[in-house]
């Protein structure tokens, strides 16, 4: 238990961090207990009472479908975190399982593959997305594998810099020469040493995600109506300005809160943890 | 400096073809054939045949892939599906737009990072340097596409100071200045967050450096070492994280292109998608790939020309 407390009490000692732990921390309760925070359901329609602002009754007011937005905030929460953390889960794997076999393979499979990262990386975000979409049909899926082709590249390349400043240390050697494989050295030896920096990366992302995710939606190309996500709200209040200002606010609004908790937390474990990545 | 220029351009090169080659991948592994997304789902099986033998989809895979990066070195694209012009044509039409709000984003993460910047690290540990810091922070964190729906909300549609949609008057510069301010500071603000950090980090570095020392104790006035000989050199890293910039503000100007319905490629592609116009989608994100590219080399040339040791690490 006293393991877990410590590194939580010198994120609280900063106050960037404890804003950022409680913005997190309340964006995840909300998404968590949504069904019971609100009793109303966020695809109801209901025409009558559209373009309603903040009431006792609707907390947040309702959508041009008379739709509750409070309960589509909240629902439109579990979206967001759940594509955060599914396809952030994804890349660490594929971007690890890459890195290692660039950092620790024979120099003509490394070469390769930083041409192919940097192939990658040279696809403007958005194109690359319009792109997938295009092919694949607009979905949930296909955020996911944007988020994954957008941010493997930079796993694998932090990776694979460690992995080869590793290679030739002496312990590696001592392994080798006792015989062990190459699996065993990278999983025991090699992949300890440079996950750390690598996690704390992944958490900077986490924002980045959340804003991939909820930028395909308000194109309409995420998650299909009328399940709710804040992109596609945000995208309700964009075509209704003129008429409310409120669905606005309330599609955007989650995701400004989401966004700068992960990042104000993200620093703070980089500056407490890893003092070398600052600046990154 | 010319043996680095050729390595740098060889290497862009490279990147480019392989990126050609994972656009071409994508087209083919993922399933579904262009020629019926092009068509929609009521095209009947005479048309489609057609259509993939016009688009060359019957060839062998590796002959396709040939012509494909063939062509894309040539400047041919390919025509468009409808009217059938060339997918070259109609996107360097509307490629100016975007680049002026490309412009208009680096003109205000520019005008107001470095100041900002300068300032956090002259005055550090400061409260104004913490205040720099936060906010910097925070406008990288929020995505650009809700800073340009707010900036609608409160400029255009509430106080009504700006336009709100379109690129303004063609030849009225003064019009469509006006029209570029809102959205360009969708396209810069989180930049600002970027060059700010990156001008106080290298700032404080210069600040300590022993030529800086021996103006201090020549007694220049601060005024003079701050501006005239540590800033100078403190601002280059900027150079190369505009580089890589640009391919994020290419992405935010998508968003701030169909926020303003502005003319653009952002707005070409997303109104090419609704109508299925495939080969303008590949055409633009190729072309947006190779400006990309070619902007980043051309940043880690001006590096590569002021800083002689960039050339020999290469």
């Amino acid at each position: 238990m006293a393991e877990l407390w410590r590194p939580i009490r010198k994120i609280l000692r900063e106050p960037l961090g404890a804003l950022g732990l409680f913005l997190v921390l309340f964006v995840i309760f909300g998404a968590v207990f949504a069904d019971l925070l609100t009793s109303w359901d966020p695809t109801k329609i209901n025409p009558r009472d559209r373009f309603q602002g903040p009431s006792a009754n609707h907390l947040m007011g309702t959508d041009q479908l008379g739709r509750d937005l409070f309960a589509r905030v909240l629902h439109g929460g579990r979206i967001a975190l759940f594509v955060a953390l599914v396809s952030t889960a994804v890349s660490l794997v594929i971007g690890i399982v890459l890195g290692l076999i660039a950092g620790y393979g024979p120099r003509w499979l490394d070469n390769l593959m930083i041409l192919l990262f940097d192939a990658m990386k040279s696809f403007p975000t958005v194109m690359l997305a319009l792109a997938l979409v295009t092919l694949m049909g607009p979905s949930l899926t296909a955020v996911m594998v944007v988020v994954v082709l957008v941010t493997v590249p930079g796993y694998a390349r932090i990776i694979r810099t460690q992995t080869i400043a590793l290679k030739t240390s002496e312990y590696v050697t001592a392994a080798q020469s006792m015989g062990a494989s190459s699996a065993r050295i990278l999983r025991v030896h090699i992949l300890p040493n440079v996950i750390g920096p690598l996690v704390i990366l992944a958490s900077m992302d986490i924002p980045v995600v959340i804003g991939i995710e909820a930028g395909m939606s308000f194109l309409g190309l995420g998650v299909r109506p009328p399940t709710p996500s804040w992109g596609s709200i945000l995208n309700d209040g964009f075509t209704n300005i003129r008429d409310t200002a409120w669905i606005a606010i309330a599609g955007g609004v989650p995701i400004i809160i989401t966004t700068l908790g992960f990042t104000f937390l993200g620093e703070t474990l980089r500056d407490v943890f890893d003092p070398r990545l600052k600046g990154r | 400096m010319l043996s680095y220029f050729f390595k740098r351009l060889g290497l862009a090169a490279a990147i480019v073809s392989v990126a050609m080659f994972l656009l071409f991948c994508m087209i083919y592994l993922i399933p579904g054939d262009p020629a019926s997304v092009a068509l929609g789902p009521r095209a009947t099986e005479e048309m489609r045949a057609a259509l993939r033998e016009k688009m060359g989809l019957n060839q062998p895979v590796l002959v396709q892939f040939w012509n494909f990066y063939i062509g894309a070195w040539t400047g041919d694209l390919g025509d468009e599906v409808l009217s059938g012009r060339p997918v070259t044509t109609v996107v360097f039409e509307q490629l100016p737009y975007t680049l002026a709000l490309i412009v208009g984003g680096i003109t205000w993460s520019v005008a107001l990072g470095i100041p900002l910047g300068c300032w956090a690290a002259v005055s550090r540990g400061s409260w104004a340097d913490r205040v720099v810091g936060i906010l910097s922070v925070a406008v990288i964190a929020v995505p650009s596409f809700v800073i340009a729906i707010y900036a609608l909300l409160i400029f255009a549609v509430e106080l009504r100071w700006l336009p709100a949609i379109g690129a303004g008057e063609p030849g009225d510069l003064g019009d469509q200045l006006t029209h570029l301010i809102l959205p360009s500071l969708a396209v810069g603000l989180g930049w600002v967050g970027y060059i700010a950090r990156m001008v106080r980090a290298s700032m404080l570095e210069v600040l300590e450096a022993s030529h800086i020392r021996t103006a201090r104790a020549f007694g220049l006035p601060d005024r003079t070492i701050t501006f005239r000989y540590a800033l100078s050199i403190a601002i280059l890293p900027t150079v190369t994280l505009l580089g890589v910039g640009i391919g994020q503000m290419l992405s935010s100007a998508v968003f701030a292109e169909i926020v303003f319905a502005r003319p653009g490629v952002g707005k070409l592609v997303y109104d090419a998608i609704l109508t299925r116009n495939f080969p303008i989608v590949t055409g633009t994100v190729l072309i947006t790939t190779v400006l990309f590219v070619l902007l980043n080399l051309l940043a880690d040339l001006i590096i590569g020309a002021l800083d002689p040791r960039v050339r020999s690490s290469f």
